[in-house]
């Protein structure tokens, strides 16, 4: 038997192998094992830190934007103010404009100041409408032209209070500043902490941040993030509609029908250099094609829709293209065997069994459309938009602003108040980029298929 | 079939997109980062109180907003331009080829250039001269001009604050920067004698002896923001030992972190400014499109309202915000209600 010799060959113990004592080169491979675990530890811990303080940060500043410090107050609607005839004429009392409405705050406070607890010494009933947001006069505006027969009752208001006092009232302003602050006396924020103690001031949750339209710099306590909300969720549906249906129909020719040859090689190549071309060239090509050449308006979703519908084509093919793949040869081989068309075989068996991975693909490129900010700057939607556009199909050709093109706009703003708001919608894209994440992943769980 | 299909679904995009063009009745602005704040106020406020719908304001900057302007006549241009710096004969030239002729010029107000440092930091009272002495490339000592090695604003003036010069200006596509060059560093290159030596040594051309006043040191002392203000703010507070350039309104906005500098012994606000004894301010203007007058619905009240008392005078709201308001201002509106195009630059 050869094995004969295998006794004597066995105990090798010159050769100091052993289970229990490691030699130099294992040892060695172990330690470098331990190390690159090491560093994929340190590399996870460098990215989740980056996250953490990513998020703390905006966290800390964009929270409070989402409360809002209100000043109820009763207003008497002066007729000799607002309606000077008498007649209740729409078009008379429209004739007063937002300066004309500003006194009858001033009277509210005069008001509150016959009550024993509130007011200061010598303060005047004109330094304490200031706390009131320039936003104020505007709303009563409006109060009074929807209800004109009001004019002559006393109504209460809740009234957005101004920035620096929703300030106070969220850390941001202090006695100090104040003092130093041009815009806020210490004696106003006394007041307010008077009012707040009377049960006049509440700070609430801040549903206008939501729902109101941008507005100027000198009251950032009533911009919201409406029009940007809409403006891109407008967007969103111009990319969908547009870029879906190009970009399957475009994967499907080139998976199952295209001849393999250089042409669709070069086509091949370029979808997947276009996925990585920076996307403020999709910028200027927007400008240039959508609005100097076919003359479509300026700041309108439309165009929006249409440059990031060319900048999210490419992630669609590839991942559609990919999921199409991914369906096994077999199923085509069956469908065709069984004397389907070629067309038959793509629509009834190979398509629905892609879906999973078209629609997840496709939401993924929808939420990275949401989130870009460069091609916008170019045509137009960094604007000061205040009207909401209307209902599609003619919103879309309505100015509107976009979620991140509204942080941009905020951060530029000199009121410390706007970088609390830019956080805020900092932190409501976020909301929507995981929600959209969250639904490409369940989608992908609940009906991805594999084999 | 499919090219039937074809030309119907090209036509009826047309057609929207026509319809579109045609139905615009929002009056649309851009321009100047500095004119921007003010521009949203008014915008607001006008649609507040009429029946149009709020002007689109953009920003961009003043020249990029004057091109556009002077892009054509029709609904897809815009209809004013912000400018904190006076319309160029270029851009009147480029107005002109591309058939945009009459173009009104409306002043609205006076913007006031700062100096602000750290809250917390010394105060200080400057000259043009000690800008100058400060940031120039070449300095003159003793009657020679040689290169500037000045290291703390001590050194420049024996007045201020031992503290090392770090300076954030706005960088040179900014309308500030060109004001900043004129009114301080032109004016600190005449008061301390560099000016003359700059003239002779190019033969008495004044122009070129201003541009070489106008050449810093680069040797990282002054820095060019080329951001807005919210950057210059942000550089300030990670070095509280800088000084930074800031519009007036933007001051006004953050006096609770900033300390302004006097110039020329002048504190700046409203007020020196509206009377000229501070020396570093710049007129705002916008400019309209004549031929869109009667187009867009709204324009012509949208500009009476601009220039009107309760908004540009010295109480209103763009007063409140900072802007200096024009002495001037019953001329520009006469000039607005009678739709007056502006003349040849002089």
């Amino acid at each position: 038997m050869t094995d004969a010799s295998m006794p004597e060959t066995s105990p090798s113990s010159k050769h100091t192998s052993s289970l229990l004592q490691q030699d130099v080169r294992t040892k060695k491979r172990n330690a470098s094992e331990a190390r690159f675990k090491a560093y994929g530890a340190i590399a996870i811990g460098i990215a989740i830190l980056a996250l953490v303080a990513l998020m703390t940060s905006i966290l800390a500043n964009g929270s409070s934007a989402f409360r809002q410090t209100f000043i109820s107050l009763d207003v008497y609607l002066d007729p000799a103010k607002l309606d000077k005839d008498g007649t209740r004429d729409p078009e008379a009392i429209a004739k007063v404009s937002t300066f004309g409405y500003a006194p009858l705050i001033k009277a509210a406070f005069d008001k509150e100041f016959e009550k024993p607890e509130i007011g200061l010494e010598g303060m005047k009933s004109s330094e304490a409408a200031k706390m009131i947001s320039k936003e104020g006069p505007a709303e009563l505006r409006r109060y009074v032209l929807e209800n004109p027969d009001m004019i002559g009752e006393t109504v209460r208001f809740d009234f957005l209070a101004g920035g620096r006092i929703d300030g106070y009232f969220k850390g941001r302003v202090t006695m100090e500043s104040a003092e130093r602050d041009k815009n806020v006396s210490p004696e106003q924020l006394q007041l307010a902490d008077q009012l707040k103690a009377a049960g006049l001031l509440k700070t609430k949750f801040n549903w206008g941040f939501l729902t109101r339209a941008d507005a100027s710099e000198n009251r950032p306590e009533a911009a919201g993030l409406g029009v940007a909300i809409l403006g891109s969720f407008y967007m969103m549906i111009v990319v969908l509609v547009l870029a879906l249906p190009i970009g399957v129909a475009a994967s499907i020719y080139l998976e199952e029908f295209a001849p393999k040859n250089w042409f669709t090689d070069i086509i091949e190549v370029n979808i997947s250099n276009l996925a990585a071309v920076p996307s403020i060239v999709f910028g200027i090509l927007g400008l240039a094609i959508f609005i100097n050449f076919a003359h479509l308006p300026q700041s309108a979703p439309i165009v929006g829709g249409l440059v990031l519908t060319l900048m999210t084509l490419p992630t669609i093919i590839i991942a559609t293209r990919a999921s199409l793949k991914a369906v096994p040869p077999s199923i085509r081989d069956a469908a065709l065997g069984i004397g389907a068309s070629k067309m038959q075989s793509v629509f009834h068996h190979v398509l629905p069994l892609a879906a999973p991975g078209i629609l997840t693909g496709t939401i993924i490129g929808l939420a990275q459309a949401l989130g870009e900010t460069a091609p916008l700057l170019l045509i137009g939607m960094v604007a000061f938009v205040r009207d909401f556009p209307s209902a599609p199909p003619e919103g879309f050709f309505d100015p509107a602003a976009a979620l991140p093109v509204q942080v941009y706009n905020w951060t530029q703003r000199s009121d410390p108040a706007f970088v609390e708001r830019a956080s805020g919608a900092i932190i409501v894209l976020l909301v929507f980029l995981l929600i959209m994440n969250a639904i490409a992943i369940i989608l992908r769980r609940r009906f991805e298929r594999r084999w | 079939m499919s090219f039937v299909k074809l030309t119907a679904s090209a036509l009826a995009i047309a057609a929207v997109s026509a319809t579109a063009a045609s139905a615009r009745d929002q009056i649309q602005i851009a321009g100047s980062s500095t004119v921007l704040p003010y521009a949203t106020i008014v915008a607001e406020a006008f649609g507040e109180n009429f029946d149009f719908p709020t002007p689109v304001v953009e920003g961009g900057g003043s020249g990029a907003g004057r091109k556009k302007m002077c892009e054509g006549v029709g609904e897809n241009t815009i209809d004013i331009a912000n400018s904190s710096s006076r319309i160029k004969q270029s851009d009147i030239d480029l107005c002109a080829s591309n058939g945009v002729n009459e173009i009104m010029e409306v002043r609205i107000g006076y913007d006031g250039i700062v100096f602000a440092s750290d809250i917390n930091g010394p105060e200080f009272a400057f000259t043009p001269a000690d800008w100058y002495n400060a940031l120039a490339a070449q300095v003159v000592v003793d009657g020679k001009l040689v290169d500037n090695t000045n290291k703390t604003w001590a050194d420049v003036n024996g007045d201020l604050a031992d503290q090392a010069i770090l300076a954030f200006i706005p960088g040179t596509k900014h309308g500030t920067r060109e004001v900043f060059d004129v009114k301080v560093l032109e004016a600190g290159c005449k008061a301390t004698g560099a000016y003359d030596i700059y003239k002779e040594a190019n033969g008495g051309d004044k122009k070129k002896a201003a541009k070489a006043c106008y050449t810093l040191r680069t040797d990282g002392v002054s820095v060019d923001i080329d951001g807005d203000y919210t950057e210059t703010l942000a550089r300030l507070e990670a070095n509280p030992q800088a000084l930074g350039v800031f519009g007036l309104s933007f001051y006004e906005n953050n006096t609770d972190k900033l300390r302004v500098a006097t110039m020329g012994g002048i504190v700046p606000s409203t007020e020196s400014i509206a009377t000229g004894e501070y020396p570093v301010s710049r007129p705002l203007f916008f400019y309209v499109k004549k031929a869109h007058l009667g187009v867009i619905p709204g324009l012509q009240e949208y500009i009476d309202f601009f220039v009107s008392d309760e908004i540009a005078g010295p109480d209103g709201p763009l007063a409140e915000y900072g802007l200096v308001s024009d002495p001037e201002l019953a001329k520009t509106q006469e000039m607005v209600a009678n739709g007056v195009p502006m003349g040849a630059l002089n």
